[in-house]
């Protein structure tokens, strides 16, 4: 049985939404008063613990309070009840290269960037190599940071900030910097630390990398905790939540299991024959299983294609009725023919639901979402998420005569 | 108590952040630190046209160095003058212009002030170099006296931190307080001893019937024994009066524990409102 390393106990924090902020002396004394504001709850009684060695992921919408929360965790905010107790040197990661100077050179950021994070001048020299090397920035430590593009900028930060050797590492939304090379090393690093038996607090939007890494979760809702246990639980939890809000605004709610839903989801390659992956450029097929226990009059599948970071590639949707020339069976499947896959290189997930009306049935489960990975078609450089498919030629014009 | 414990433990830091200042300041100016020494050589050959040669007001005698010189009296209050209100009107922005810093770092956040107020110590120290050069060249044998000019500096520089601590963290709060600073920055610049000797102000002054101690008054406000002092050690060649020293120290470990009092009664809610 592991320590713990985080406790949380009882957290409230309120902010001041301001009306009028009487920022002047003049306008206070005026008024009477510095400020009209209300007051706001970001966090309600919050509790949880994180245990020693874990990954702990905090989920919610926006405002939500996760990120209020990771800040009370960080010493930035102080909590206005409650307490949060740390056991072990903690590092956050809240926004990379906060306190760089601009007319500094990288080399000099790294010292003072370093101590500012909690680094001794020893330890640095002695981890500026790693670091330097880390960030892929030899050549340019010399030069002053406000010339570096701000891939450079950000790769420096993160590299000292995870060069802290924190026992708790707190991070809020900064995975997702860098080019898909800085992120596999991102990926390594953080596994690393894992390793070595670190505790490591997220926050993020990006929930494929809560159930990949993150061994328990919390959800928050309006700065008060909804579920907290083990982390795919948790995210499943909370898409359901997403998706269910959209039916429940509708007054669907009422329509619940059993109803109709996508049981699985397959992909097919260019011979019918079922895959795990693909290239980009690949003629492939995706297949919906789904159920259709009680009649609709109108059901429109929908699908949704997206990366790991949440973001939507696609969203086709077809009416089901048009596809069947009539009434939809209870059970069946679709096919969804593409003729060559535009997504480049990634890890994308593939959710369905039926609707109606505008209205969801079924939540999506995640469960039952497919993952596939694409692989980058040999021979090209492309990067990004989706291939124009275009040809470079020499333009007549161009060519010198 | 924990507090100071955790500061003890950012010295490192603190140093750091007060290079930062340091070498942030004059970096791409063709002069560079060239500038920390102009700037003050500006400021005395003015005030040393205007008052020295045209009103002709006349430096007192070192009493007992014997050295008579407009410049190096000038010199003597302005550079110490200088220290103060660059550090004090210079606080109003260190919080604001860290807020990036405060919202996404922890750390103790009176380092900021401290390295600041720091950073305009180390040119003061540049400077006072100077001045001493110029006292040895003259014919003023300083050096005996550094120790006891090093005790004023750190007198000094608690005063200012102290006011330092206070304002930066006011002006968080209200952003009027830094233009009320420079206004009174204005007004003490003559209220104090720095272009004129302190024998030009009179004991007592008739006004609409009443005699008033004008001398007394004025020499309520602590900078003016504050700046006499850098005069004994380096201009008169004379310990200070233990009186006034008793006094000036008084004033900055009051000043002090209010502003740290105040900076810590606001600092909870920094990250909210800078």
């Amino acid at each position: 049985m592991s320590g713990i390393a985080v406790d949380v106990v009882d957290v409230s924090k309120r902010y001041r939404l301001y009306h009028e902020r009487n920022q002047s002396l003049k306008a206070s004394v005026m008024r009477g008063r510095r400020a009209r504001y209300e007051e706001f709850w970001a966090l309600r009684d919050v509790s949880l613990q994180v245990r020693e060695g874990t990954a702990y992921g905090l989920v919610g919408e926006n405002g939500s309070g996760k990120s209020t929360l990771l800040k009370c965790m960080a010493k930035i905010l102080r909590p206005d009840q409650g307490g949060i107790t740390t056991y072990g040197k903690v590092s956050a990661l809240l926004e990379l290269g906060a306190g760089f100077h601009p007319e500094l050179s990288g080399r000099e950021n790294v010292f003072l960037n370093g101590s500012i994070l909690g680094l001794s001048k020893k330890q640095l020299l002695s981890r500026f190599d790693e670091i330097v090397g880390f960030a892929g920035l030899e050549q340019f430590i010399d030069a002053p940071v406000k010339n570096y593009s701000s891939g450079m900028y950000v790769r420096l930060g993160f590299s000292v900030a995870i060069n802290v050797d924190p026992d708790i590492l707190l991070i809020d939304e900064v995975l997702a910097v860098g080019d898909a090379e800085f992120q596999r090393r991102c990926g390594d690093k953080f596994a690393e630390l894992r390793a070595q038996g670190k505790t490591i607090v997220i926050v993020t939007h990006a929930l494929g990398t809560v159930k990949e890494m993150c061994d328990e979760a919390a959800l928050l809702e309006h700065g008060v905790i909804q579920t907290v246990g083990n982390a795919t639980d948790v995210v499943d939890r909370y898409l359901g939540d997403v998706f269910a809000v959209g039916a429940d605004a509708e007054g669907a709610d009422a329509v619940r299991l059993p109803g109709p839903s996508i049981e699985r989801v397959e992909l097919l390659d260019a011979h019918g024959r079922p895959a795990d992956g693909a290239r980009t450029g690949d003629a492939v097929t995706l297949r919906f299983h789904f159920t259709l226990p009680t009649p609709l009059s109108a059901p429109v599948l929908v699908a949704s294609f997206h990366t790991l970071d949440g973001l939507e590639v696609s969203r086709p949707a077809v009416p089901m009725t048009d596809l069947f020339g009539g009434a939809v069976p209870t059970a069946g499947a679709v096919d969804l023919d593409i003729a060559r896959l535009p997504v480049l290189g990634g890890t994308y997930d593939i959710t369905a639901a039926i609707a109606e009306g505008g209205v969801l049935h079924g939540v999506p489960d995640r469960a039952h979402a497919l993952r596939i990975v694409v692989e980058r078609a040999s021979g090209t450089e492309e990067h990004g998420v989706v291939s124009l498919g275009g040809q470079w030629k020499l333009s007549a014009r161009g060519v010198p005569t | 108590m924990t507090r100071l414990a955790e500061l003890a433990g950012s010295r490192e830091l603190l140093a750091n952040l007060t290079l930062r200042e340091l070498r942030g300041r004059y970096k791409r100016s063709v002069l560079g630190w060239g500038w920390s020494l102009l700037n003050p050589l500006t400021s005395i050959a003015i005030y040393w046209l205007v008052f020295g040669v045209f009103l002709n007001v006349a430096p007192p005698t070192g009493e007992p160095s014997g050295l008579t010189s407009f410049p190096l009296f000038l010199m003597c209050g302005l550079l110490p003058w200088s220290f103060f209100q660059t550090a004090v009107e210079g606080s109003t922005e260190t919080l604001i212009g860290n807020g990036n810093l405060i919202k996404k770092v922890y750390f103790p956040r009176e380092i900021l002030v401290i390295s600041a107020t720091a950073s305009m110590l180390v040119t003061l120290f540049v400077e006072l170099g100077v001045l001493i050069l110029l006292m040895l060249i003259a014919g003023n044998m300083v050096i005996p006296w550094i120790p006891v000019l090093l005790f004023v500096v750190a007198i000094n520089f608690v005063f200012a931190l102290g006011l330092a601590m206070l304002v930066s963290v006011l002006n968080v709060y209200f952003r009027d307080v830094k233009h009320f600073v420079s206004l009174a920055m204005k007004i003490l610049f003559y209220t104090v001893p720095i272009v004129y000797p302190l024998s030009l102000v009179p004991k007592h002054k008739e006004v609409a019937g009443y005699n008033i101690p004008v001398r007394q008054i004025y020499e309520l406000n602590p900078l003016v024994p504050m700046l006499g002092f850098y005069r004994d050690v380096l201009y008169d060649l004379r310990f200070p009066d233990l009186g006034s020293l008793a006094y000036v120290i008084g004033w900055s470990a009051v000043l002090l524990w209010f502003g740290w009092w105040v900076f810590s009664r606001l600092e909870p809610r920094l990250a909210e409102e800078v």
